[in-house]
C-alpha cells in the first residue's frame, strides 16, 4: 500500500456565491499519476489551484501528510506547478528560468534559541548549476540553456516549464492542461515523455485535462469530475469498462446508452427483448441505463441478428467505419471494419460481456443517443475548445 | 476640377503647418539674432544664450524646474506603478470605474486643477496657521524645557511638488496598466509557486515585465512637469518660480529676445523627451512582435 501524501476533506469552493467545487473528498498517493478529468467548468483546475495554494477553499480541509494546509501560501508548499501556457519568465533565458526556484531558495523553519524562525536557505551556485543541467537533461533540453524563451518552440517551452517545476524536487507536481497548446503529434510524444519522467523520478503527478484519451493513456488513477462533483474514481480500465453513470460513459469514449429494466440478476430488458448480461445486485425490475460500446457490437445479416436496424450514415475514420444505425427510432453508433451502405438493413448480436448496466442518475437520458450525431461528434473532437476558456473564475478580476 | 481640389488641399495643408510651426520657427531664428529686435534680423549671435546663463533669476528657476520635475517624476512613477498593480488585481467593474476617475484629471482643464489645488492648500494652511499661532507646546526632555513653536505654512516648493505629483500619477497609471494586462497572469502564480513571496514576485517577475511601461510613464510625467505652467503658477506661491512662470513674468515686464532663447531651449528639451519615448515604444513593439513569432 503506497503512502498517502495529500488529502482533500469535504472541500467546497464558491466564487461569488456560485458553487464550483461541491464537497470534494479525495486523496493522492505517493508516486501516483492521477488525472483530474472533466469538461470545462467541472472544477478540476479549481481543485488543482487549491492544492497549489493559490486559492483557499470556502470550506473543508486541505491536508499534506496529515497537516492542515488551508492557509499556507504557495511559496511554503512542497508542490510545484506546470501552468497552462507554461508561464515562463520571458525576461530570463532557459537556464535562469529553470534556476529560478533554486535561486529563491527554500524556506526552512529553523529553531533558534528556542524560537521557530523561517530562514531562506541559499543554495551554492555550483549546486544550482549541476541541478539545472541535470534537469535539462531529463527533459531532453541539453544545450539549450542559453536560449531565450521566445526562441523556443511550444514543445520546448513545455519542457522548460516541467524542468523549472521539477528542479525544486517537489513531492507532488501539479500539471494544469500542460499539453493543451500543442498540436496533436507533439501532444502524443509529450504524453510518453511525461509518463517516462514521472516513472524515472518516482514522484506524484496530479494532471488536469479535458482530453479523455490523454487521461486513459497516462494515468494510474482517473478522477472524472463534472459540475464540481466527483463522478467516478478508478483505473483507466475500470472507468472505461465499468462507468458509474451516463456522464462517465459518454465522456470516456463513445457509448450507446439505452433505457432498460433489470428483471433479475444477469437479465436485462431493452427494446422489448431480454438480454443476458454480467451485472447483478440491482433491485428486481429496476429501471437502469444500459451502456453498449460501439466497438463491441457485431454486425450480422438481418435474419441472424438479435435486433434489426437500418443504416442511416457511414463515416470512414481510418481504422474503422462509424456506422449510425436506426433501431426503431433510436440511433446507435457502431464501429466496425466492415462497410455497410446507407439504407441497408442489418442485424446485430450482443454478447453478455458487451452489455454494461448502470444505475439511473441525474445524467440519464442526456447522453448516448446518436440522433444528433454530427454535432455531438464535433464537440467531442474539439480539443482546442477549452484553450481560450478559463476553467474556473479567478479570485481576482480577469480580463483578456 | 480634380486638380483644383488638389491645389485647395495643398493650400490648406500649408496653412495648417504654417500656423503650427511658423511661430516656433520664428522664435528659434530670432533667438540667434544679434540685435535687440524681434522683427529685424541683425546677424547671427549666441548673445542671448550667454545672457540667459548669466541671468540668476532664470538659472534659479531652471534649477527649480529640474528639481520639481525630477522629484515629482520619481514619486509619481513609484506611486502610479503600485496603483496600477492595485487596479490590476481588482474586479474588472471596480477597476474600470476607478480608471475613469483616474482619467478625469488628465482631461480636466489645467486651470481648474490649478485653482482647486490652490484653494485646497490655502484653506488647509489657513486652518493650520491659525492653530499654530494659538497653540504652543512645551516639552520636558530630561529636565530641560523645550518650547516648540509650530511652523507656519505657505504656498511654495512643497505645494508645487504635491501638485506636480498629483497631475503626474494618472499618466503613469495609464502607461503601466496596459503592460500589466499584457502580462500572463500565471507569471505571478508561477513565481510564488517557485518560492517567492508576493513582494519577491513583484520585483523579480512583474517589474521586469512592465519596465517599458514604467519608463514611458516616467518620461511622460517628466515632460508634463517641465512643460507645466498653469498648475505651477497657482500652487508655487510668490517665493519660487519655474522656468515657465519666469518666462511668463518676463513677457509681462519687457519683451526681451532672452525669452526666445529660453523658450527655444525648453522646446528642444520637450521635443527630445517625446522623441526618445516614441522611439523606445516603437522598438519595444518591434521586439514584442518578434517575441510572438
Amino acid at each position: 500500500m503506497s503512502k498517502e501524501l495529500i488529502r482533500l476533506v469535504d472541500c467546497s469552493m464558491a466564487f461569488d456565491g456560485e458553487l464550483v467545487l461541491d464537497h470534494i473528498n479525495l486523496y493522492f498517493n505517493d508516486s501516483e499519476f492521477l488525472t483530474l478529468l472533466g469538461p470545462s467548468g467541472c472544477g478540476k483546475t479549481t481543485t488543482l489551484r487549491i492544492i497549489g495554494g493559490f486559492i483557499t477553499p470556502t470550506s473543508g480541509e486541505v491536508l499534506f501528510d496529515g497537516v492542515r494546509m488551508n492557509d499556507v501560501p504557495p511559496h511554503l508548499r512542497q508542490v510545484n506547478t506546470v501552468f497552462q501556457r507554461y508561464a515562463l519568465f520571458p525576461h530570463l533565458n532557459v537556464f535562469e528560468n529553470v534556476a529560478f526556484g533554486l535561486r529563491i531558495g527554500k524556506t526552512e523553519t529553523v529553531e533558534k534559541n528556542g524560537k521557530q524562525k523561517k530562514v531562506k536557505a541559499k543554495i551554492p551556485e555550483a549546486e544550482i548549476r549541476q541541478r539545472v543541467m541535470e534537469m535539462l537533461e531529463v527533459v531532453s533540453l541539453k544545450g539549450f540553456e542559453n536560449r531565450r524563451i521566445n526562441e523556443l518552440s511550444g514543445g520546448q517551452q513545455q519542457r522548460v516549464a516541467i524542468a523549472r517545476a521539477l528542479v525544486n524536487r517537489p513531492k507532488v507536481l501539479l500539471l494544469d492542461e500542460p499539453l493543451g497548446a500543442l498540436d496533436l503529434r507533439l501532444r502524443k510524444d509529450m504524453q510518453n515523455e511525461l509518463k517516462r519522467i514521472q516513472q524515472q523520478l518516482g514522484i506524484t503527478f496530479i494532471y488536469v485535462t479535458h482530453d479523455q484519451e490523454e487521461a486513459l493513456a497516462m494515468s494510474d488513477t482517473i478522477v472524472v469530475m463534472d459540475q464540481g462533483k466527483i463522478q467516478q474514481i478508478g483505473t483507466p480500465t475500470d472507468i472505461y469498462n465499468e462507468p458509474k453513470n451516463a456522464f462517465v460513459a459518454d465522456f470516456i469514449g463513445e457509448s450507446n446508452i439505452l433505457d432498460g429494466i433489470m428483471h433479475q440478476d444477469y437479465v436485462v430488458e431493452f427494446f422489448n427483448r431480454k438480454f443476458k448480461c454480467l451485472d447483478k445486485g440491482f433491485a428486481p425490475m429496476e429501471p437502469v441505463d444500459v451502456v453498449i460500446r460501439p466497438e463491441d457490437i457485431e454486425i450480422v445479416p438481418p435474419e441472424k441478428g438479435q435486433l434489426r436496424g437500418t443504416v442511416t450514415s457511414v463515416t470512414f475514420k481510418g481504422v474503422h467505419y462509424d456506422t449510425i444505425v436506426d433501431f426503431k427510432g433510436f440511433k446507435w453508433l457502431i464501429q466496425t471494419t466492415d462497410y455497410h451502405e446507407v439504407g441497408e438493413v442489418i442485424g446485430i448480436v450482443l454478447n453478455p460481456d458487451d452489455i454494461h448496466i448502470m444505475h439511473k442518475s441525474q445524467y440519464s437520458g442526456m447522453f448516448g443517443d446518436y440522433s444528433s450525431y454530427s454535432e455531438e461528434y464535433d464537440e467531442m473532437d474539439d480539443v482546442t475548445m477549452l484553450d481560450e476558456e478559463e476553467d474556473a473564475p479567478r479570485e481576482e478580476g480577469y480580463e483578456e | 476640377m480634380r486638380k483644383q481640389r488638389r491645389v485647395g488641399s495643398r493650400v490648406f495643408m500649408t496653412l495648417v503647418f504654417l500656423f503650427l510651426y511658423a511661430p516656433i520657427l520664428l522664435m528659434i531664428i530670432f533667438s540667434f539674432n544679434a540685435g535687440n529686435s524681434s522683427v529685424v534680423w541683425q546677424g547671427f549671435s549666441l548673445h542671448w544664450y550667454e545672457e540667459l546663463f548669466r541671468d540668476r533669476a532664470i538659472m534659479q528657476s531652471f534649477y527649480t524646474t529640474l528639481l520639481v520635475s525630477l522629484l515629482a517624476t520619481v514619486i509619481a512613477t513609484i506611486a502610479g506603478t503600485f496603483a496600477s498593480v492595485g487596479f490590476y488585481s481588482m474586479r474588472p467593474k471596480t477597476r474600470s470605474a476607478l480608471l475613469t476617475v483616474n482619467n478625469i484629471p488628465m482631461t480636466n482643464a489645467d486651470i481648474v486643477t490649478g485653482v482647486s489645488l490652490c484653494l485646497l492648500f490655502v484653506a488647509v494652511f489657513g486652518l493650520w496657521n491659525e492653530f499654530a499661532a494659538n497653540y504652543r507646546f512645551t516639552l520636558n526632555w530630561f529636565g530641560t524645557l523645550y518650547r516648540i513653536t509650530l511652523p507656519k505654512l505657505s504656498l511654495g516648493f512643497g505645494t508645487m511638488l504635491i501638485a506636480h505629483i498629483t497631475f503626474n500619477i494618472p499618466y503613469v497609471i495609464l502607461s503601466v496598466g496596459p503592460k500589466l494586462r499584457q502580462m500572463d497572469r500565471n507569471l505571478v502564480d508561477a513565481a510564488q509557486d517557485l518560492g517567492c513571496t508576493w513582494m519577491q514576485a513583484f520585483f523579480k517577475v512583474i517589474l521586469p515585465e512592465i519596465k517599458p511601461g514604467i519608463i514611458s510613464g516616467a518620461l511622460i510625467a517628466f515632460t508634463m512637469s517641465v512643460d507645466d505652467f498653469v498648475i505651477s503658477y497657482f500652487t508655487a506661491g510668490s517665493s519660487v518660480s519655474t522656468l515657465a512662470i519666469e518666462i511668463y513674468g518676463m513677457a509681462r515686464r519687457r519683451i526681451s529676445p532672452e525669452i526666445n532663447a529660453i523658450s527655444t531651449l525648453l522646446f528642444v528639451v520637450v521635443i527630445l523627451l517625446l522623441a526618445a519615448n516614441n522611439i523606445r515604444e516603437a522598438r519595444a513593439e518591434k521586439a514584442l512582435a518578434k517575441r510572438r513569432y
